[in-house]
């Protein structure tokens, strides 16, 4: 698979998390490709941390307004019933459990859903931004990532890297499978066909707790 | 009293060493005159408090680039890479700090709080060196306010009493830092001697002591 083909993929999955009336937050790269597949048939509030919710897609050049942007300062739009707030009041609604569900890549990823996603120590460290709130305050936090970095191993016993959020992340999809963050573990809920359950082990740290009803991927 | 006055008196109220709250949100509703005037006057030793560091061009990037802060307190410096280099270089102190926790730090300082209790950063090395409160078997940081002189903000409209309206995304942390320093400042692209309609003004006048007029 491609690494375009993956990330379409796994962002395919993660779209059937969404449910009618959620409020979103999607972090910026692959999680952003989510927006492209929610289903028709479920109304999806997109929010966007530097101050409104209903996040449309990019305006064409007639329709630009310099002062309407994402949060990565690029010009975006406003779907009808969105509405506009200073951050104050966005990251309200990201602490007071007001988003329902934040999408976000990681570098780093445990089975204790613990998440390093925003320094790698003697780089050059460009700052949390908005990301440790989200992950702290949305009730549920999926990680969308590809399964490994170029080989090297992402889902770890324990993070190494500096910590977004400790115990926060509900579930984790990339291109292998589906794994949920449970008491007891990773627990591996569907598996990307293409694989076996010792390929996906093979890449993963902790020992994975595979599901009585371990089902079929399917996007 | 008459609350609007020229850039230059505005500007020629900030002295080096200030701590200056500036709006806006990767330059989306800087006030970006007030901002050019401050980098000709180029005044020195300045701490920014500032949801990020702009871009070298633009925004509070250009200050940044001008070397007028000895300390940045931002949630992300990631698009001005002078800001990084600063930093790295031990130029300028830096101060990373989650986006919401900044925006309640400054509101703390508006609305007379002496700070406030949240999850965000709890077991990262934000919580270093702070104070860590249980309520309800929940841990929580606590934060205190960030204070500051000047309060340098942008609005789309003001009425001659200060009362303010935004448009769009610009209004991010500009009406969070109205109020919320000494003096407040406030760059608008239309000034109305008639008052706003009261059920639409969104900032309250009583937060701002001056208004400039901006061009663009």
């Amino acid at each position: 698979m491609d690494k375009q083909f993956v990330q379409e993929y796994i962002a395919q999955r993660v779209a059937k998390e969404l449910h009618d009336g959620d409020v979103v937050n999607l972090g910026i790269g692959l999680p952003t490709l989510v927006a492209n597949y929610v289903p028709h048939d479920k109304a999806v509030m997109f929010q966007s941390e530097n101050g409104f919710v209903g996040l449309g897609p990019t305006p064409s050049e007639e329709n630009l307004d310099p002062y309407i942007t994402n949060a990565g300062g690029k010009p975006v739009t406003i779907k009808t019933g969105g509405i506009f707030f200073d951050s104050a009041t966005s990251f309200g609604i990201i602490r007071g459990g007001h988003v329902d569900l934040t999408v976000l890549g990681a570098l780093q990823v445990d089975e204790k859903g613990n998440i390093a996603n925003y320094m790698i120590p003697g780089k050059m460290v460009p700052g949390m931004g908005g990301a440790m709130d989200l992950i702290s305050g949305a009730r549920k936090v999926i990680v969308a990532m590809e399964h490994t970095a170029k080989g090297s191993v992402k889902i770890l016993k324990d993070c190494t890297l500096p910590l977004t959020a400790a115990n926060e992340v509900n579930l984790i999809v990339t291109e292998m499978g589906v794994m949920e963050v449970t008491e007891k573990g990773l627990v591996l809920k569907e598996i990307n066909p293409e694989f076996s359950i010792e390929e996906v082990q093979a890449v993963t740290e902790p020992t994975l707790i595979i599901a009585e009803d371990l089902k079929n991927m399917e996007v | 009293m008459n609350k609007l006055i020229s850039i230059e008196e505005a500007v020629s109220k900030i002295k080096d060493g200030d701590v200056l709250m500036i709006g806006g949100f990767l330059s989306v509703g800087a006030p970006h005159n007030l901002i050019d005037a401050l980098v000709a006057k180029g005044t020195k030793n300045l701490t920014l408090i500032c949801n990020d560091s702009g871009f070298v061009d633009s925004g509070v990037g250009k200050l940044v680039v001008n070397k007028q802060f000895s300390r940045v307190i931002a949630s992300h410096i990631g698009t001005n890479k002078e800001t990084g280099r600063q930093m790295m270089e031990g130029e300028t102190e830096v101060i990373l700090t989650p986006q919401g926790t900044l925006a309640e730090q400054i509101r703390c300082s508006c609305y007379g709080l002496g700070g406030f209790l949240t999850r965000t950063g709890v077991g990262t090395i934000v919580q270093e060196g702070k104070e860590v409160v249980e309520i309800d078997g929940v841990k929580y940081l606590l934060e205190k306010p960030l204070k500051a002189d000047f309060a340098l903000i942008f609005a789309h409209k003001a009425d001659k009493y200060g009362n303010l309206v935004y448009h769009g995304a610009a209004q991010n942390f500009n009406s969070v830092m109205a109020g919320a320093a000494t003096t407040t400042i406030v760059e608008v692209l239309e000034y109305s001697e008639e008052a706003l309609n009261p059920d639409i003004a969104e900032t309250p006048g009583v937060f701002v002591n001056y208004i400039v007029k901006g061009t663009r």
